[in-house]
């Protein structure tokens, strides 16, 4: 504890913290970030577990699931928004995740902005992809041979 | 006082110890399942291509290799989804910091009771 005291004389006084009204009004985005990652996690853990027992665990597990397994899940809204909710919360959380990676690991300006720039397109096409697919699916697209197509 | 210093820093309350490890860990699955995800949506968007192209993509995932894959997977899910929980706890809960480490052992504790029996139904399934 003692030691230290003879560094931080000559390394000169630290400087004041600046205070909070210096950042201005309002939550900081990282403060919001740091506060999306726990609440969303929370959530995901639900989401993510659920969606594993019902798809792997119930019944014959993932040998069951073809197309018709997904026609009878979206026939339910429930299981839609599920799936919606999980997607965006994933993406955004794991988005955000390594977004705090790549700010960490890469050093180089120009390396940061390249990367942030993949990232987010990425995100956004899984995020308009996900959400499309949920939404336009139709169990009665050419191909299909569920039963209730033929009627 | 020794005269030659450490090369690195000794070992504090965190450095080196299971505080850095869940942390780093926290990190590695946090990616692997960031690249899983974007496989999955990109599969299941099949579904909206032709019945048949998502029947042919999930046979993949119904193989031995694939099926080891997903209990890699799963490992990674479960891992970080309680430590995660750790996390939250340590952040939110005024006794958090001073059971982290309980909590660490709590995390392995139900990774273990979670995956084992996951293993065992999900082999059976794909095999």
């Amino acid at each position: 504890m003692s030691s230290t005291v003879s560094d931080s004389t000559t390394a000169g006084p630290p400087p004041a913290p600046r205070s909070r009204k210096a950042r201005g009004p309002g939550l900081h985005p990282e403060m919001i970030g740091w506060l999306f990652m726990r609440l969303s996690g929370v959530l995901l853990v639900s989401l993510i577990l659920g969606h594993l027992f019902v798809n792997l665990m119930i019944g014959e597990g993932i040998e069951r699931i073809d197309f018709a397994f997904v026609a009878g899940k979206w026939a339910n809204p429930f299981w839609q928004f599920w799936d919606l909710a999980m997607l965006w919360l994933a993406q955004v959380h794991g988005a955000n995740g390594m977004r705090t990676l790549i700010n960490d690991y890469a050093s180089r300006n120009s390396t940061r902005m390249l990367l942030k720039a993949a990232l987010y397109t990425a995100s956004f096409v899984v995020l308009v992809l996900g959400t499309l697919t949920i939404f336009t699916f139709d169990p009665c697209a050419a191909g299909s041979t569920l039963s209730v197509c033929s009627e | 006082m020794p005269s030659a210093l450490p090369s690195a820093p000794a070992g504090t309350l965190y450095r080196g110890r299971d505080g850095m490890w869940t942390w780093v860990a926290h990190r590695i699955t946090g990616v692997l399942l960031f690249f899983f995800l974007f496989a999955h949506v990109i599969d299941t968007a099949l579904v909206n291509v032709s019945p048949e192209a998502y029947n042919t993509a999930l046979e993949t995932y119904k193989t031995p290799v694939v099926a080891l894959m997903e209990v890699g997977l799963v490992a990674g899910v479960l891992f970080h989804a309680f430590n995660g929980l750790r996390v939250v706890a340590v952040d939110f809960w005024s006794q958090g910091p001073r059971y982290q480490r309980h909590m660490s052992v709590g995390v392995v504790v139900i990774w273990v009771a979670l995956f084992v029996p996951f293993v065992v139904r999900h082999l059976m399934n794909a095999f």
